[in-house]
């Protein structure tokens, strides 16, 4: 199963109902920490685009608030597709996505170590 | 003596935001002659209307101003008032203190000052005001249409079940129109012709209706109710009566080389040909222009094979005349010419096409027969490669763009949006193996059912839609067509190698239009469109006394917005056909015999031809009897427009209601 699909399975989202409205872009609260925003993930996501988005940090800025789920005009449910997205990024087998060198920048006084640890368990191979 | 009343409206605070109302109708009683004024929230109200009514019988008024709205508002309204009054309706005055006033001021000052003087031009314009009577005119119970294609007939049709003769015009051999070529119609995918040939088959069977085919208007006389029209019968050197439409003559042709404007030049046809199957009249027609007999004088195999003896070699075009009283403007569009849009490569590959092309290409009747192949292998449809598995649609071209210098039109061709998507959809229906591109500025579907029919070819069909617009379409040696344009979504340059590139070309108003506006001095606009009398209000009319419209003549529209306007213009000829007399406007010029010198400036500008010349003798001051030429003006046609008095240079010629004395009357009021 190509990738494209794999995420369409996941998500039960149809891309092509989008209209290209850029009404979940524009109800975004992450939409400036974001390399790609929500409207570009259902159009990528529709054109078999994935890699960049597989890459990109934007998948973990998104908060899950689904405010675009909500206020989308033609119910395509932008924010199941990142999720999608999101699981096709953690199930990647074989993927490091933290390395263990990559830990100690990241420790600062307000996360908790523990989540560090669980983290570093969860997205390392 | 003068009894004038001035009657100041609100208009709510239209008017009375702007300008103080109470000093104009005070103002007003300076003026000489006005014995009453006063001001009313609405004037037009039906307690507006009483009060002026009152006021001519308690103060027997001998003329009424009314400073209000437009007159093209409420002239009609006072004017009747009056009339129940006792007063001529012609002694009523309007001064627009609303659109030339306080509409276009913000200072109250200001407004109030230019209030005043307009009441004051209108109370010296009444003071010269006569009583005016409108004549009577008998109305010919018989209607023209010119163009046969869905827009007349459904006129034509519309005005026969009145119980009305209508005559339809049609230039081309059958009637039908620009909807015989279309294979199906958006947004319900029903079948054009099917739907269209009853129609066309009701036309040819109705006793009210005659068509006068290959024919063409060659001139318009006359006014409404009354109008003499010329129509030229083409020789089609065939017997309409004799002929059966058996198609042996065109079996036998020998001369098979003919393009065939049917299927817009994808295949030939014969030199005797009968445009489609369903062609009404079902009757054969020669092509001067290929027919080998009419250029060598060799040949005459169709009139050895006519069982009915129908063939007329010597046929000549001919002239009829017939009088109507109203005309029907349903000249219908064409594409326009793409060939100057070299970015597309039209002329350069023959894969590239026009939506109208497509219609033909996936038509059953077509030159593939229904088969969609690539043009460029129509003679080898059964090779692997004629069938297009990469179609690419561009949109808009031609519309919405100011290139002059290529023929685009400024206008949005309207009915694009929807047939793209439908030749889309068709596509995919049938050809799931083919991927299918649309790039689109914007898709625009309003209209019942529109918009879900779009979203049904994106979400159902998968068609890929793209915003941005084709720049460049390259042929490539190996047949396929290079198409570069840009994603503005994704932001990416695209390059798709396609088999058919397919262009929703603009529309425009038939090149017949543009003579046929002149011949019935119904105006147009920029584009040679048909204006229509208001753009809101009376849609289907023209300007012109009883010169209606229908179609895309009037504007790009679909077939059921034609459909709906052909019915409207049927309704408007059938409210003149009815009556058995016309009611004129008695604002016509008349000539004062005595000043008129002869020179014919006047007949030269007059647009109606209102305007004739014979010789009357006068008495001289010496009891000698002189003759002089001298001009006569039909009251009937003259539409009161005034051209011919501004060019009379001995102030012979004048128009009642608008005399030259009235308008400087007006001039002096204002600079007083």
């Amino acid at each position: 199963m190509d990738k494209r699909e794999e995420i369409l399975l996941i998500s039960g989202v149809d891309p092509k109902k989008c209209m290209r409205c850029g009404k979940c872009s524009a109800t975004c609260p992450s939409y400036d920490e974001m390399e790609y925003h929500p409207h570009q993930f259902v159009y990528m996501v529709e054109t078999g685009n994935i890699e960049p988005l597989l890459e990109s940090k934007s998948l973990y800025k998104c908060l899950s608030c689904f405010a675009c789920i909500e206020r989308c005009p033609r119910d395509v449910e932008p924010a199941k597709l990142v999720e999608a997205v999101r699981l096709c990024a953690i199930r990647q087998k074989g993927a490091n996505h933290i390395k263990a060198e990559d830990v100690p920048e990241l420790v600062d006084e307000d996360t908790p170590q523990q989540l560090l640890m669980s983290v570093f368990r969860k997205y390392s191979k | 003596m003068h009894r004038i009343g001035v009657f100041v409206c609100h208009c709510g605070t239209n008017i009375a935001a702007t300008v103080d109302v109470k000093a104009v109708a005070e103002a007003a009683l300076n003026e000489t002659g006005v014995v009453f004024s006063a001001d009313y929230q609405y004037m037009c109200s039906e307690a507006g209307q009483t009060l002026v009514q009152d006021t001519i019988k308690e103060h027997k008024l001998t003329g009424v101003v009314v400073c209000s709205c437009s007159p093209r508002m409420h002239e009609a309204t006072f004017r009747k008032a009056a009339a129940k009054a006792g007063l001529n309706s012609y002694m009523v005055e309007i001064a627009n203190i609303r659109e030339q006033c306080s509409w276009i001021h913000k200072d109250m000052m200001s407004g109030t000052e230019k209030a005043v003087i307009l009441m004051r031009a209108a109370v010296a314009k009444v003071k010269l005001n006569a009583p005016l009577t409108p004549g009577q005119t008998p109305v010919t119970k018989r209607a023209l249409v010119i163009g046969g294609g869905i827009a007349g007939i459904q006129t034509a049709l519309d005005i026969a079940e009145a119980g009305f003769d209508v005559d339809i015009v049609e230039k081309q051999p059958t009637i039908g129109g620009k909807m015989t070529q279309i294979d199906k119609t958006f947004p319900t995918l029903d079948c054009a012709s099917c739907i269209l040939t009853p129609k066309m088959v009701d036309c040819a069977q109705n006793e009210k209706i005659h068509i006068y085919s290959y024919s063409e208007v060659e001139s318009v006389t006359g006014f409404v109710g009354n109008f003499t029209v010329k129509i030229k019968r083409k020789a089609r050197y065939i017997d309409e009566k004799k002929c059966t439409g058996c198609g042996e003559c065109i079996e036998k042709c020998p001369m098979k080389k003919v393009p065939n404007e049917f299927n817009l030049g994808l295949d030939n046809r014969k030199a005797i040909y009968i445009p489609f199957a369903q062609a009404v009249p079902k009757v054969a027609t020669i092509d001067s222009n290929y027919c080998i007999k009419l250029k060598t004088g060799k040949c005459g195999l169709c009139s050895t094979v006519c069982g009915a003896g129908a063939i007329d070699y010597t046929q000549q075009d001919t002239i009829i005349e017939e009088k109507y009283g109203a005309i029907v403007a349903a000249t219908g569009y064409n594409p326009i010419n793409i060939e100057k849009f070299d970015e597309f490569a039209y002329s350069q590959s023959p894969d590239v096409i026009t939506s109208l092309e497509l219609e033909r290409l996936m038509n059953a009747a077509g030159p593939s027969n229904g088969t969609l192949v690539r043009p460029s292998y129509l003679s080898n449809q059964h090779d692997p490669e004629a069938h297009p598995h990469t179609i690419v649609f561009v949109q808009c071209v031609g519309s919405r763009s100011t290139e002059c210098r290529k023929g685009s039109k400024e206008y949005c061709s309207k009915i694009c949006c929807m047939y793209t998507a439908k030749h889309a959809m068709l596509i995919r229906e049938k050809y799931p193996d083919t991927d299918v591109y649309v790039f689109y500025i914007d898709v625009r579907t309003p209209g019942k059912l529109f918009d879900e029919f779009y979203r049904r070819a994106v979400e159902q069909y998968g068609v890929h839609y793209i915003k941005g617009m084709v720049g460049k379409v390259a042929p490539k040696a190996d047949g396929k067509l290079n198409v570069q344009a840009s994603d503005l979504i994704s932001n990416e340059q695209l390059h798709i190698d396609a088999d058919l590139v397919v262009l929703a070309t603009a529309i425009e108003p038939d090149k017949s239009a543009r003579s046929i506006g002149t011949m019935l001095t119904a105006s147009m606009d920029t584009n040679d469109f048909f204006t229509e009398a208001h753009p809101k209000l009376r849609p289907v009319e023209s300007p012109t006394a009883g010169v209606f419209l229908s179609g895309v003549a009037q504007g790009p529209k679909d077939i059921p917005e034609t459909v709906t306007q052909a019915s409207a213009a049927a309704a408007k000829v059938i409210g003149i056909l009815v009556k058995d007399q016309l009611t004129g406007n008695p604002c016509v010029a008349h000539s004062d015999e005595l000043m008129c010198n002869g020179c014919s400036a006047c007949e030269k500008v007059c647009p109606y031809g209102a305007i004739t010349y014979s010789d009357k003798e006068f008495r001289q001051p010496d009891r000698t009897v002189a003759i002089r030429r001298v001009a006569s003006v039909n009251p009937a046609v003259c539409q009161g427009c005034g051209a011919c008095t501004v060019a009379c240079p001995s102030g012979a010629m004048d128009l009642k209601g608008f005399s030259n004395q009235q308008i400087m009357a007006e001039v002096d009021a204002i600079c007083r």
